[in-house]
């Protein structure tokens, strides 16, 4: 996997909230990297900061949220460092977005073929027939019958509305699709058709993309390499094989543990507690409070980040050599 | 076999249709009303202390179902027979029972009958966000049943039900989370609150209509335990709705799976996931994700093709057949009548009817 060419390469990325009540901090000190037709997953409870880290990527993050430190490298350009009319140019064509919640992302009074000509005459040129005839050529791809670009949002289910909005982050081609939660507010079975989807996009399209989700069963279906963030660290990363099978972080297995099956009726278990309140997260190691194996270092002192070999590296305490 | 008395409650052919509104021109053409049926007709038993499933995608009834067992909206046809608890068949005078210990739950009850019904079936709701008034403490929130109920006669004694009510949830200290307002809590702690709300009442059959599908899925675990030990401590009854074969698998004992306002399938529930005999429950199980990387190498096979059709325009035959993969001539034009494959598990496809 290393000889892949890095694509996205993010270096001790920080991003704060500053707020009245004190600096939230959503991303801390992360770091990974994407290969070219690699995905990464990237799972951890609501309020881990994994949606934060995803806009950030797209210089997105709402106010009072802001970059405070660190580099965002796609494709070798910094995307920190950007204005915000050269980050314009950049989303959609470097790197696009799929959103949560596909059905409030389309614009309810226009119709799809217009959403999607806009793009691209914006960022390409295109006259309004080249553009529909992209847009033709989008659609399909993504298993829609073309005849819906006459159609409006609310004309749709919401798996086509899905399917529309991967088709526009897949109008322009960009090297990186980061997909936030795309398919939780859908069926299973129409889960399964767009996970099917966006497998034949990353081997036909070679695209790399970063799937952000709580649920770790629908990483499997996709992603090559994991991080798992907990109260806005990366607290373990590793390729799939390594996480799912060979889990070193108490976290990731508690999470792996509390994953119900269909081929196993025995107890599932759960993390006892909540995520720690992110404008004063606990001294030490941030999951110490809800820990099995917690020490007396966690408490007050933070884990270095230990390399378990290829590319799995953990933040814990429990994997120090004395 | 099923003795009758070990059912808790049996629905016979259940209907509830909403009607549509007609246009201006639909009207002056004479075309006559329409309506999206829902529920179309579906019966099951809930057996005393089991946990019985409603599966099915968004749109097949499974929650109008939950709602009209609740009686929080009015069925359009259809019977339910429901077995008061021992505690409130003291409470209710001798002629309401239709058999034994069974009331007919859609008939016109007096309000006091009615009212001790609403308390003995209760229903918890998938949104807790939704489901907690916002301006009120949790306090205040778990006492307005009690209120309602006149259960408790002074607001010490109240509280005292509140507070074991709270620790039963494993909300500790209760003194602490009376006081605190549902935004100062996280979301699987709504719904510990929704729960204890629930069973404040001291219900006998709950309807739990997708209580842990808005929640992370690490504390997913949580919620689906502790309905579990408050069913065995308390001998209670539910019916869980779920889109989710995999929440289905670990807390369900039977499984009915819907498709569109009818049952296609109905039996045990390991016998239903390890062995689904309609095309539509075999998608569904093999839709369902499991975390296997090795599974990003390969496409999942899903037979059924599209999308579950609006329910006001269901198609002709058995509902399924313009997404079914084994769609036969009869299929497009005949309902496929529920056939039992194996003893205690019915299918709904012409598949399997023997010509």
């Amino acid at each position: 996997m290393g000889s892949l060419r890095t694509v996205l390469d993010v270096r001790d990325l920080r991003v704060y909230y500053r707020t009245l009540a004190g600096i939230v901090r959503a991303v801390d000190e992360v770091s990974f990297t994407v290969g070219e037709a690699e995905v990464l997953g990237l799972a951890g409870e609501s309020g881990c900061g994994k949606s934060t880290l995803g806009y950030s990527l797209l210089g997105l993050v709402p106010p009072p949220g802001r970059i405070e430190g660190g580099n965002v490298l796609i494709d070798g350009i910094d995307v920190t460092k950007l204005s915000e009319d050269e980050l314009r140019r950049i989303r959609w064509s470097k790197v696009s977005m799929v959103f949560q919640g596909a059905m409030n992302v389309l614009n309810p009074v226009y119709t799809v073929e217009k959403q999607l000509v806009e793009v691209l005459t914006f960022h390409k040129g295109f006259s309004r027939r080249e553009a529909v005839k992209s847009a033709v050529e989008a659609l399909v791809q993504v298993g829609l019958n073309p005849e819906l670009l006459k159609r409006y949002p609310h004309e749709l289910s919401g798996g086509m509305k899905q399917r529309v909005v991967i088709a526009m982050a897949l109008l322009l081609k960009p090297k990186l699709v980061i997909a936030d939660e795309p398919t939780t507010a859908l069926d299973v079975v129409i889960q399964a058709q767009i996970m099917n989807l966006l497998k034949k996009i990353k081997t036909e399209e070679k695209t790399s993309m970063i799937f952000i989700t709580h649920d770790l069963s629908i990483i499997a279906e996709i992603s090559d390499k994991v991080a798992i963030m907990y109260a806005g660290k990366v607290v373990e990363l590793g390729s799939s094989e390594e996480i799912f099978n060979n889990p070193k972080h108490p976290y990731t297995q508690g999470l792996l543990r509390s994953i119900p099956r269909l081929g196993y009726k025995g107890k599932i278990t759960w993390i006892p507690g909540v995520p720690p309140d992110l404008r004063r997260p606990p001294i030490g190691c941030r999951f110490n409070p809800r820990c099995p194996y917690v020490m007396d270092i966690c408490r007050h002192k933070e884990p270095p980040t230990i390399e378990m070999g290829g590319e799995h590296r953990v933040a814990c305490w429990l994997h120090t050599k004395k | 076999m099923i003795q009758v008395s070990e059912v808790k409650l049996r629905v016979e052919n259940l209907k509830k249709y909403f009607p549509v509104k007609r246009s201006i021109s639909e009207i002056l053409r004479g075309k006559p009303p329409r309506s999206v049926k829902a529920v179309d007709g579906i019966s099951f038993e809930v057996v005393e202390s089991d946990v019985f499933c409603l599966v099915g995608e968004s749109g097949c009834g499974k929650t109008t179902t939950g709602r009209l067992i609740a009686r929080l909206i009015e069925v359009s046809d259809g019977r339910a027979l429901y077995k008061v608890s021992k505690e409130v068949k003291e409470l209710m005078p001798q002629g309401i029972f239709v058999y034994g210990d069974y009331v007919s739950l859609f008939d016109k009850l007096p309000s006091s009958i009615d009212k001790l019904l609403k308390r003995e079936i209760q229903i918890i709701f998938q949104d807790p966000y939704g489901s907690l008034n916002s301006r009120m403490t949790l306090g205040s929130i778990l006492e307005e049943p009690l209120i309602i109920h006149s259960i408790g006669s002074s607001k010490e004694e109240r509280q005292e039900i509140i507070y074991k009510a709270l620790s039963e949830v494993r909300l500790n200290p209760p003194e602490e989370f009376v006081e605190r307002y549902p935004h100062m809590i996280s979301g699987g702690q709504r719904q510990r609150v929704a729960v204890a709300r629930v069973m404040i009442l001291n219900p006998s059959l709950v309807i739990a209509d997708e209580p842990v599908s808005m929640l992370d899925v690490s504390i997913r675990a949580e919620i689906l335990q502790l309905m579990l030990d408050l069913k065995s401590s308390r001998n209670l009854s539910y019916i869980f709705i779920t889109h989710d074969l995999a929440v289905a698998n670990y807390i369900c004992d039977k499984i009915a799976v819907m498709y569109l306002g009818k049952i296609v399938e109905t039996g045990l529930a390991s016998k239903i996931i390890n062995n689904p005999y309609h095309p539509y429950t075999k998608a569904l199980v093999a839709a369902v994700p499991e975390p296997d990387p090795s599974n990003r190498l390969k496409m999942r096979e899903v037979p059924i093709k599209s999308e579950i059709p609006s329910a006001a325009a269901v198609p002709s035959g058995c509902r399924l057949h313009p997404r079914c993969p084994y769609s036969m001539d009869v299929c497009k034009t005949q309902e496929p009548p529920i056939i039992d494959v194996e003893p205690e598990h019915g299918v709904a496809c012409w598949l399997y009817v023997k010509r």
